[in-house]
Order: C-alpha cells, then structure tokens, then sequence
C-alpha cells in the first residue's frame, strides 16, 4: 500500500472509532452522573440502553406499521418514544432497587444494581424473545470524501448523524448543567446531600432527574446502535455497559468532560486495534489500557482527586 | 404514619401509570421475528393484569409496612436478632450441626445423584466465597473479577492434565498456587486504587481472563474448551467400573459391591474437605497479625498506615489467599465436570460470588455458608418456573438487599475487642461513609 492510501485507511478507522465512541461516551454520561450525585455505580445502566434499543426497534416496526415512511419524521418519533419509556424505566430502577438502600453502604447497592440487571436481562428475553432482532436500514447510503487509485475513504449518513447528534446532546446537556436551575441542583447535592437539602433542594427528586436523564441519553445511544448495526439482542447491554464505565473511569469518574473524553479514547482503540492488530482482542486492549491509566492516574483523565480525610 | 384512604389511592394510581408506562412496551409491544422481518404484535391484555397487579399490590404494601412500622415502634428494636454472647454460642452451635449435616449427608436415606450434585455446587460456592470474603470481607478490597481465579484454577489442572498427565492431588496445590500468583500480579499494579476503581480494574482483570483463554485457541482450544481430565483417586485406587490398565479400582479392592454412586460420594468429601480446611485457615488466619491487618486495613487505610502496617503486603496477601481458594475451587471444578469451556468463567459468576458474601453479611463464615445455600438452592426450587428463574433470582437479589442491606449475618464485628468484651463506638462497627 502506497502512503495515500495508508493514510485513508487510518482516517477509516478514525471515523468508525469516532462513532463508536459517541456512543460509548452518551452511555458513560449516566454511570459518570450518577456516580458523581450518589457514590454508586449504576450496574444496571447497560441495561437501561438495550432497554432503549429495543423501544427502538419496536419503534421503528410501528412506524412502518403505520405507514410513516418520511425517514426524519419517523426518526423523530421513535427518539421520542425511547427516550419517554427509557427515562421511566431509568426512574423506576432507582425508586425500587436504590432509593430504599442509600444509606446502606457501597456494597449493598451495588448488589441490588446487579439484581436489577440481571433480572431486566430475563425480562426483555421474555417478553421480546430471545432471537435476535434483526432492523431494515433506516439512514442509508453515505458519501465518498476522498478517493485514491485502491482506496476510498468514505462515511455513511448513519455515522455522520451518529457524530452529529452526540455533539449537539453532549453540547446542550453541558448547557443545561452549567446554566439551568436543575443542572446548579445536580452540582450542589454532588458537592454536599445534606447542605443542599438544607438549603430547600429536592435531594430526592433531583436524584431522580439525574437517573432519567442518564436513561434519555442511553436511550438515544441504544437508538443510535440499532440503526448502526442493525441488529441487537437481550444480552448487548452487558459489553457496552461495561466499555462505556470503563470510559467513564478512564476519564475520571464523576466528571462530565471526562465521560466524553474516555467514551472517545474507548471507541477509538476499539477501532484502532480491531483494524491494525486483532480484532479478537480488542477488548482486552481496552482493559489494558484503563489498568494502565489507573495505575499511573488513579483518579482517571480528568478526575479530581479524593481528598483524603482522617 | 397514619395515611388516609384517599392518599393511599393516589398513591397507588401513581403506581399504576409507572406501571403502565412501563409495561406498554415490552408487555403491551413486541415484535415477532419473521422471514419477511419483524411484525408487531400486541397483549394489552396483559399490561391490563400488570397494571391492576401493580395497584393492588401498593395498597397492600402500604398497608402492610404500617403495620410493619407500628410493630417495630412498639417494640422499639432494631438491633440485632439476638444478643451477641447468645448469637455467638448459636454460631458454634450452627456451625457444629452444618458440619455434621455435611459430613452425612451421603448417607441419609434420601441422598441421591441429585442430592449430591447439588451439595458439591454448593460447596464449590462456599469455597468460592470463602476466599473472597478474605478479599472483600475481611481486607475491604472489593473485587468483581474473582471468577478470573477459578477459570485459573480450572485451567491449570486442565492443561497440566492434557500436557503433563498430571493427576488431581498434585495439580490440586499447583492451581492454587498459580491461581495465588496471580493473585499477587492482579494487586501489583491496583495497590494505590480504591473503591470504584478497584471494582472496574477486577471487572477487566476478570474479562481479560476470560478472553484470552477464548481466544488462545492452540493453549486452550477456544470455545471448545478442554476435556478427558482425569478422575480423582484415593491413594491411587480409581473408582471406574472398569480402571486403566495399572491401576486398581475402589471396588475392587475393599471388595463393596462397585457402584457409580461412590465416585460422587468420593467428589463430594474432597470438596467437603477442601472447605472445611479453608475455613479452618480463614478462621485461624483472623486471629494472627495477618488477619488483624486485613480488618484494620479495611476500617481505616489511613490508621493502619500511621500504626506502621504496610498495606502493600497486607493487600498483596488478602488477593493471594483468595487468590488460592479460588484456584483450589476451579481445579475441583475441572475434576467434578472433566470438561473446562470459558462459559463457566462468566462475569455473572463473579457477580454470584460477590452476592454470597454480602449476602451473607461481609466477613461472617456461617453467613457465607448460608447464602451459598440460598443462592445455589433458589434457582433449584424455582425450577418449575423454568423460564423465570434468572428473571426470580435477579429480583430475590433485589429485595434481599433491600431488606437486609447488611446481609443476612451482619456481623462486621472486628475479631479483636477490648479487654472486657468493649466494643468500638457503633458507627465503626457500621462502617458509616465507608
């Protein structure tokens, strides 16, 4: 392969992994949030997106139930209609299996957290059957951006909306936390519960705010996955739930910037590994790579430190 | 809490449209795969049930965890079940009748194949949780990889077998022993991490173990996993109807009619034995300095550090002992089942484990004794409901915590108290902001 076309095949891998990573990183927003509001890791956040993927799927078999063929119009439809019941399942997990144990340490929790994940695991299998769901491409077709003598570099509509939307939510969801009252409300039971509900905040409510709009994101990002690839299961929830809090701790948990940022790196060495050494490992290089942060940053990218107090 | 019927009725309205919102699109919708694609179909019978099922339901718990809380004021306790001198005397007393539950159970008139079977997988999990309680529950050091130790135990005596022709009793200590090396390599680099942080890196060291032994497929064989490992002996006799050419057979040799049952005997007091010794060190271990720093360590890191304890080491050897009993448990495994595939070594298995020992009440032996049981069991019990068991076990695991967020034997009581029996101010013992 001449240089040309070694740089074309780089610049492949960096839009794939930039696409996978957007997803990774709307996922790594509800750990990263919920993390930094109540100390606990959402276990049951990965199954909260295959929740939305699979309101996506049935989503889209309505659409064409009902005739709707006008692509933005049904896309839009169905976003909102995985993000309303993903946003109550995500407020549900929390009422159930959370609420009752915050103040019971950090095991229990998370113990329930796995309940709960593998417990929505069997209910979606048994409900919407465990085959997988096969969906008709709904963005389809792409552009050529550059195009040598034995390699084209190309990206496809579904990618650029992928990349384009994540920008724009990422983008009004910083908006929203910097500048609305609810987002100074998520700020000040993250600092301090206690001080916050004496000030006359909601602890309560605001906690489930930030539960539901974790689910919104992982909705959209379960959305995104299942016109991407087209296919999805009972059982995607696991992996990504996993490489998606990887990416929330590689960036440093907690932080905001940081989720997008690791939910970036992850996706980018999945690609990058997958393309130039092997696909069957990427997983592994993506763990080995988080260990090695940790070990040389143990508060992740862009994490504060913990004080420690005696 | 005295509450009008008018408020219990919005409540459980309330209730019933979450319900709602939940059901209607996995219960009310779902899609049927097809040639042609997917075709939707519809229940809205059924979101009907659920929803009129979920309203109900509020109503009577509503009702009921008044009556719950009016008891419980009346009363005035929420301590524990029992004082703790009574608690420990029932302790032994428990511990005592498991044992000598265990140590017949073969030959109690309903013990069968089945009944066997299912005590070794319970064994196996107390094993299992034994080590990790000295992880998780003694030392503080929270780790969901540990199925990475028992793939490693497993694999061990697999490969040695397939390589080497290996046996069980000398491939038993080497699994440990490898399986404890590891140990050290996994809590090498995470000695400066804690918490949140520790979860994650033995989640990953868990799953790479996981996928290189899938994917290592000229060492491992892959997907396909490894199988012909060799049966345990007892002192060389086999317990085959028919032994290997060299060898003579149990059978055989004490002259008692041959039976299959007596090799699933036989499996079955190797495991026995193996817990029992390794509850036994756990239990020895607690009262020597070694033990005392892994309690301390998970008190207060700070504390012990300014006390002259070295945390590396005190880390270093809490993974390796756990470490230890996990590979211990995996070459058992690999012997019981005579086939290793990496399905077994799952994270949902590092999940269950975790779920024994808090379960149990972190750091307790009997708790963990119990809730292997329970856990092991439940599914079994269940098992009409075929389809629903994991559904069953995932919300059993749920309501559990929520009702014993503290395990079912809480019992973070520091092995060392004070002369005088004094304990540590409450909120130590609790482990409040921990």
């Amino acid at each position: 392969m001449d240089a040309g076309a070694q740089l074309g095949l780089f610049l492949q891998h960096l839009i794939n992994g930039v696409t996978l990573g957007a997803i990774y990183g709307l996922i790594a927003i509800g750990y990263t949030m919920v993390y930094g509001i109540i100390r606990m890791i959402n276990f049951a956040h990965g199954e909260i997106y295959m929740v939305g993927a699979f309101v996506g799927v049935t989503g889209f078999s309505l659409m064409a139930l009902m005739g709707i063929t006008a692509v933005p119009l049904a896309l839009l439809l169905v976003l909102v209609m995985a993000i309303g019941f993903t946003a109550a399942y995500g407020w549900a997990v929390e009422r159930v299996a959370y609420r009752p144990l915050r103040a019971s340490g950090r095991l229990a929790p998370l113990i329930s957290a796995i309940g709960m994940s593998i417990f929505l695991q069997n209910y979606v299998m048994l409900t919407q059957g465990a085959r997988p769901k096969p969906l008709q491409p709904v963005i389809t077709g792409g552009f050529t951006i550059w195009e040598g003598p034995n390699m084209a570099l190309s990206i496809t509509w579904i990618q650029a909306f992928i990349i384009l939307l994540t920008v724009a939510l990422m983008a009004g969801f910083t908006l929203l936390i910097a500048k609305t009252p609810l987002g100074r409300a998520q700020r000040a039971c993250e600092q301090d519960r206690t001080m916050a509900a004496l000030l006359g905040i909601n602890v309560d409510r605001t906690i489930s705010l930030t539960f539901v709009m974790g689910a919104s994101l992982a909705a959209v990002a379960g959305v995104l996955v299942t016109m991407y690839y087209g296919v999805i299961d009972f059982y995607i929830g696991f992996l990504a739930g996993l490489k998606a809090f990887t990416a929330a701790v590689l960036g440093g948990i907690g932080s905001l910037p940081g989720a997008m940022l690791g939910g970036l790196l992850i996706g980018l060495i999945e690609a990058f590994f997958t393309g130039y050494v092997s696909g069957a490992y990427k997983d592994v290089a993506a763990f080995s790579i988080l260990i090695l942060v940790l070990v040389l940053r143990p508060t992740g990218l862009l994490g504060r430190p913990d004080i420690e107090k005696v | 809490m005295a509450r009008t019927l008018p408020d219990r009725l919005k409540d459980a309205a309330l209730a019933a449209f979450v319900a709602l919102l939940l059901a209607v699109p996995f219960i009310g919708l779902t899609t049927i795969n097809t040639d042609v694609g997917l075709r939707v179909a519809t229940r809205w019978d059924w979101v009907l049930w659920a929803v009129a099922i979920v309203f109900a339901g509020r109503i009577l718990f509503g009702f009921a965890a008044d009556a719950v809380s009016t008891r419980r004021r009346r009363t005035e306790a929420r301590g524990p079940l029992v004082s703790e001198a009574a608690g420990r005397t029932l302790g032994k007393a428990f511990a005592a009748a498991a044992i000598a539950f265990a140590v017949t159970l073969p030959f109690l008139p309903f013990s069968d194949r089945y009944v066997l079977d299912l005590g070794m997988t319970v064994l196996i999990y107390i094993l299992l949780a034994t080590g990790l309680n000295v992880t998780v529950g003694l030392a503080g050091l929270l780790d969901l990889g540990f199925v990475a130790f028992y793939a490693i135990g497993a694999y061990t005596f697999a490969l040695l077998a397939k390589f080497f022709g290996f046996g069980f009793w000398i491939a038993l200590p080497m699994a440990g022993l490898v399986a404890a090396l590891f140990g050290v390599l996994l809590s090498l680099p995470i000695l400066r991490l804690r918490g949140d942080y520790l979860a994650i890196v033995t989640l990953g060291f868990g799953e790479i173990t996981r996928i290189v032994i899938l994917n290592w497929q000229s060492l491992t064989g892959g997907p396909n996993g490894v199988g012909g490992i060799p049966r345990p002996t007892l002192f060389g006799l086999s317990f085959d109807r028919r032994p290997q050419e060299g060898q003579q057979s149990f059978h055989e040799v004490t002259g008692i009619a041959f039976s299959s049952e007596h090799r699933m005997m036989f499996l079955y007091f190797i495991v026995l034995l193996l817990v029992l010794v390794c509850a036994w060190a756990v239990w020895k271990l607690r009262r020597l300095p070694i033990g005392r720093a892994w309690e301390a360590l998970r008190e207060d890191e700070i504390a012990c550090r300014s006390l002259g304890i070295n945390p590396v080491l005190v880390k270093v050897s809490a993974y390796a002992t756990g470490g230890l009993m996990g590979g211990l448990a995996g070459c058992f495994f690999a012997a019981r089942q005579g086939f290793v595939s990496p399905e077994s070594f799952t994270f949902i298995e590092s999940a269950i484990i975790l779920a024994i020992v808090v379960l149990g009440g972190m750091g307790s032996q009997i708790g963990v004794v119990v809730a292997a049981a329970f856990i092991v069991l439940l599914p079994e019990f269940a098992r009409e409901f075929a389809d629903y068991r994991m559904l069953l076990f995932g919300a059993a695991m749920i309501l559990v915590m929520v009702w014993r967020p503290g395990g079912l034997i809480s019992s973070r009581e520091p092995t060392l108290t004070l002369a005088g029996g004094k304990q540590p101010a409450e909120s130590v013992v609790r482990g409040v902001g921990s």
